[in-house]
């Protein structure tokens, strides 16, 4: 996003904050206000090449005056607004969401952020109870809207199922899927414009699906591999990652990032390559370039086999 | 950017269907069929906006109906003619509980098995159910029945929704379901199965005088214009042209008016901020998606009413400076559709819909859109996204409607009880429609009573009316068991106990006693009532018409299934105190940071039921 625009043409507004006043340009949220202030704020589906959608409810706080918590995400503040970030309400709604998630979703392979935020609030992911057992391989998808299996309660129901393995480039691991939307913003009118998946379904059985859940050979898909770069808890999940993942061989500490310019067209995107043992693993894009904002296309993104084969 | 099909065809049955809605649209060259449907969208151009995406919803209901599921080829071909990615066709008929995107028998019985209906069938109205058609969605035979939720008919204690596809094709309402009676209609040709109509104002025997809103139901020939304007209609409209747009705001500002679907917000404030918007064009919505748990209200002013609707939109329309207006019914109620369906047309064809309505300088038509099985539709903003051809899914407010609601235009949104109070508004003045009810709650309401009630149906109450003052109405507990409890407000209202017979209903009455009138639900429980049961179909309601966007909602209901299992089953985790504390802490979160309505309010009744101790804590 590009905030320094914004900037330059807006006025500013006052604002208090935890109780200290607090200016922020016009147009800002209150997300973007907290942090340009150091107040840390905890977010998931929030990212900020994406447009907020608001759907995790990670990052609510209390605005004066509201009946309910307020996403900060993507409420814009507004001249006298009180915002309190620290309170009970907002914590123990936090706590809740993040447990939540974790109680239902696979959430071990997430970024030092989120589990530095699970960590800060307790998260208990067995609260709710054992976890329910994987459900077979499409069975999520084919749940009529408004039909759910029914159960005695005993178990939490969980997303989990078995990885979509089908093609090289890379795996859906919707075990791990929080439906933060990020992939289907990426994949649409966000960054790549391909459309080639979306929501399906509803209610805890919604999902990210191809139409009628077909392979992604036969869907819209172009690998650019934009989804995988936005997903936040690891669901998307490069394939060379996830194999050597299974085989235990993934070890980041033995990686190197070497920063580039992809050598394909004259655009100029910059790359990260990571490599291990002199292999090339991954290729990532930085955020903070503004050609890329983190996004590529498969050349940049795939187009290295040649140099490790 | 290309759009990319399957390449799997279309039947000429699929296409035909497709064609029947959006056969007047100018497509891009290349969309053309080959004859046999079968089609690479490759080469197409294509922006995903859709300039007609709004036809999403009605061209996927004609082709379930006409095939009875909606095939990947027809999705594609579809998808194709919108320019809409099939992904994301895909996702929105999967959202629909009435699409079905398998092959399914050609007949399909909803049933419903919601709170009222349950507990008046002892708790399985679907079990005669079981005995003729076999299991619950067994697709095997020629007939599939499936549980339903509320389909609106609590008065009459069981009901079915009846979806026939192919041609000639139908939908029915049925009630009371009889499973060998509806056998037999079946058994009929298509064209000739026919929707039980039945209307229970019990009033209109009594007391035809208190009847304000009700005043025409069971008195005016709901098919005929002429009818409806020898009970008083129209009356209202000409008055509204007369007086002008900002004084028709004025009398609703002194009528005190407030919205009846819920949330009850002035109804003056939010016309006056769609007329002010220098934004255009402003539509005016109104919302006939009556889904609430008990409510069946306004399917019966759709059905025996109709004109009042039409009248009530139009002078909304004129009021808040519209050129265009929407009504969205939900799509279990095929009488109330075919009847609205029936007034627009003969409102147009009489020049009181269209151009110069009254021969003033007043242009005003009326769309009438149809929704496919989900109760968040119901929701204002999902209502306009469903109408814009995408999954219900509610939006983040601000901004509001008025702002930016049905295609990012100022928008006008109205449930129907809302809108034909205005008629009475503007028959007898914005002071004098002030001074019935309350001070803070004025004019007169809907209950909806069902349950244990000698004479179940649809009551009209100034506000204010003590809850035993309207059960006394009503006749009583009908079992020779006392009260229970009441329902009030419907799945998403809360239980009141016996001792609290005198709560005035009024907005500021139940609030005071913690309580909401909600869609004016009155569901009536008696001793032997199974509570259990009714907490946990609400929470079954909820988390199967959670539309799945936010976590503290999506999970959230899903966890306050399993703890009422739990707690019902007495297999809790750990205590029962701890699950009862999880499941306060539980309510507290979806209430604060769900992001509509549904989620917070979805825990209110069940957390009411353990409050007044109706299940065991």
């Amino acid at each position: 996003m590009s905030d320094s625009v914004a900037v330059s043409i807006q006025r500013s507004v006052s604002v208090t904050i935890d109780g200290i006043e607090v200016a922020a340009p016009e147009g800002s949220s209150i997300l973007q206000t907290c942090r340009s202030q150091g107040i840390d704020i905890p977010t998931l589906c929030y990212m900020e090449t994406l447009t907020p959608v608001n759907t995790c409810r990670l990052c609510m706080v209390e605005v004066q005056g509201s009946r309910t918590l307020v996403p900060s995400c993507s409420r814009k503040i507004e001249p006298g607004m009180v915002v309190i970030t620290n309170s009970d309400r907002v914590s123990e709604s936090r706590k809740m969401v993040l447990e939540l998630l974790a109680s239902s979703v696979d959430m071990s392979i997430v970024s030092d952020e989120l589990a530095g935020w699970m960590e800060l609030y307790q998260v208990d992911k067995e609260r709710f109870g054992p976890m329910a057992a994987p459900s077979s391989l499409g069975e999520r998808e084919t749940m009529r809207a408004g039909h759910h299996h029914k159960s005695d309660g005993s178990k939490a129901a969980t997303v989990f199922e078995p990885v979509k393995i089908d093609n090289d480039q890379y795996v859906r691991d919707y075990s791990r899927c929080v439906l933060c939307y990020r992939c289907v913003e990426a994949c649409g009118t966000d960054a790549q414009n391909t459309f080639a998946i979306a929501l399906g379904g509803r209610g805890f059985e919604a999902h990210i699906t191809t139409e009628f859940d077909v392979p992604l050979p036969e869907s819209a898909c172009v690998y650019c591999g934009n989804c995988v770069a936005v997903c936040p808890t690891s669901a998307l999940m490069f394939k060379i990652e996830h194999d050597m993942r299974q085989d235990q061989s993934w070890d980041e500490s033995r990686q190197t990032i070497t920063r580039t310019v992809c050598p394909y067209c004259g655009v100029g995107c910059n790359l990260e390559i990571h490599t291990q043992d002199n292999k090339i693993v991954k290729v990532t894009s930085p955020l903070d370039h503004d050609v890329t904002e983190g996004m590529l296309c498969v050349k940049g993104r795939f187009g290295f086999e040649f140099i490790n084969g | 950017m290309d759009l990319r099909t399957s390449g799997k065809p279309a039947s000429p049955e699929e296409i035909e269907a497709v064609e029947s809605v959006i056969s007047i649209l100018e497509r891009p060259t290349g969309t053309e069929t080959d004859g046999k449907g079968s089609l690479d969208g490759r080469g197409i151009p294509f922006d995903n906006k859709g300039g007609h995406r709004d036809l999403l919803l009605p061209a996927l209901h004609a082709i379930q109906e006409r095939i009875g599921w909606i095939s990947h080829g027809a999705l594609d071909y579809l998808s194709l003619q919108l320019g809409v990615a099939p992904a994301e066709t895909y996702g929105v008929a999967s959202f629909y509980s009435m699409f079905s995107l398998e092959e399914t028998p050609k007949t399909v019985i909803h049933v419903c098995d919601d709170i009222a209906c349950r507990a008046a069938e002892n708790g399985e109205p679907a079990a005669a159910m079981s005995g003729r058609w076999g299991a619950e969605g067994d697709g095997s035979g020629e007939v599939m029945w499936v549980r339903s939720p509320c389909l609106g008919r609590c008065e009459d204690g069981s009901a079915a929704l009846v979806q026939r596809a192919g041609m000639p094709h139908r939908r029915i309402l049925v009630a009371p379901l009889a499973a060998d009676a509806l056998a037999v209609e079946l058994e009929k040709p298509v064209h000739d199965w026919a929707n039980t109509e039945s209307f229970r104002v019990p009033q209109r025997e009594s007391d035809p005088s208190s009847l304000r809103l009700l005043k025409r139901v069971g008195v005016a020939d709901p098919t005929s214009v002429d009818s409806y304007r020898s009970h008083g209609g129209y009356r209202a409209l000409r008055r509204a042209l007369e007086i002008g747009p900002d004084n028709v705001i004025r009398e609703i500002k002194d009528s005190k008016l407030m919205g009846r679907g819920g949330a009850a917000f002035p109804t003056a404030i939010k016309w006056e901020s769609v007329a002010r918007n220098t934004a255009r064009p402003h539509y005016f919505v109104c919302n006939a998606d009556e889904s609430e748990p008990g409510t069946f209200k306004d399917r019966v002013i759709m059905e025996q009413d109709p004109f009042a609707i039409v009248e009530g939109l139009t002078i909304a329309g004129y009021a808040t400076g519209c050129e265009k207006g929407y009504i969205y019914v939900r799509g279990e109620y095929p009488l109330a559709e075919e009847r609205l369906d029936h007034a627009i047309h003969e409102a147009r064809s009489k020049g009181l819909l269209g151009n110069r309505i009254f021969d003033r300088d007043f242009d005003f038509d009326i769309e009438l859109r149809r929704g496919a099985g989900a109760y968040i539709a119901g929701e204002e903003t999902a209502l306009f996204n469903s109408i814009e051809g995408k999954r219900a899914e509610p939006r983040n407010k601000p901004p509001f409607p008025a702002q930016a609601g049905l295609f990012q235009k100022p928008t006008g949104v109205n449930n129907v009880e809302t809108l034909i109070n205005v008629l009475e508004i503007l028959e007898i003045g914005g002071l004098a429609f002030s001074n019935i009810g309350t001070p803070d709650s004025t004019g007169t309401r809907l209950f909806c009573l069902s349950g244990s009630v000698s004479e179940p149906g649809l009551y009209e109450a100034p506000f204010g009316i003590r809850l035993g003052e309207l059960l006394d109405m009503a006749g009583g507990v009908s079992s020779p068991k006392s009260l229970k409890t009441v329902l009030l407000g419907g799945a998403a209202g809360s239980f009141v106990g016996p001792d609290q017979l005198d709560i005035a209903l009024s907005f500021e009455g139940v609030r005071t006693a913690g309580a909401t009138l909600g869609s004016g639900v009155v569901m009536v429980f008696d001793q032997d009532a199974d509570l259990d049961q009714a907490i946990l179909r609400i929470a079954q309601f909820f988390r199967e018409e959670s539309c799945g966007q936010c976590v503290p909602c999506r999970v959230g209901t899903a966890r306050q299934e399993e703890l009422v299992l739990r707690l019902s089953n007495n297999t809790v985790i750990g205590s029962r105190s701890d699950e009862i504390a999880l499941l306060g802490n539980l309510a507290t979160v979806m209430r604060e940071s769900s992001i509509c309505g549904l989620g917070q309010t979805a825990a209110n009744a069940i957390e009411s039921a353990f409050k007044l101790g109706l299940v065991r804590g």
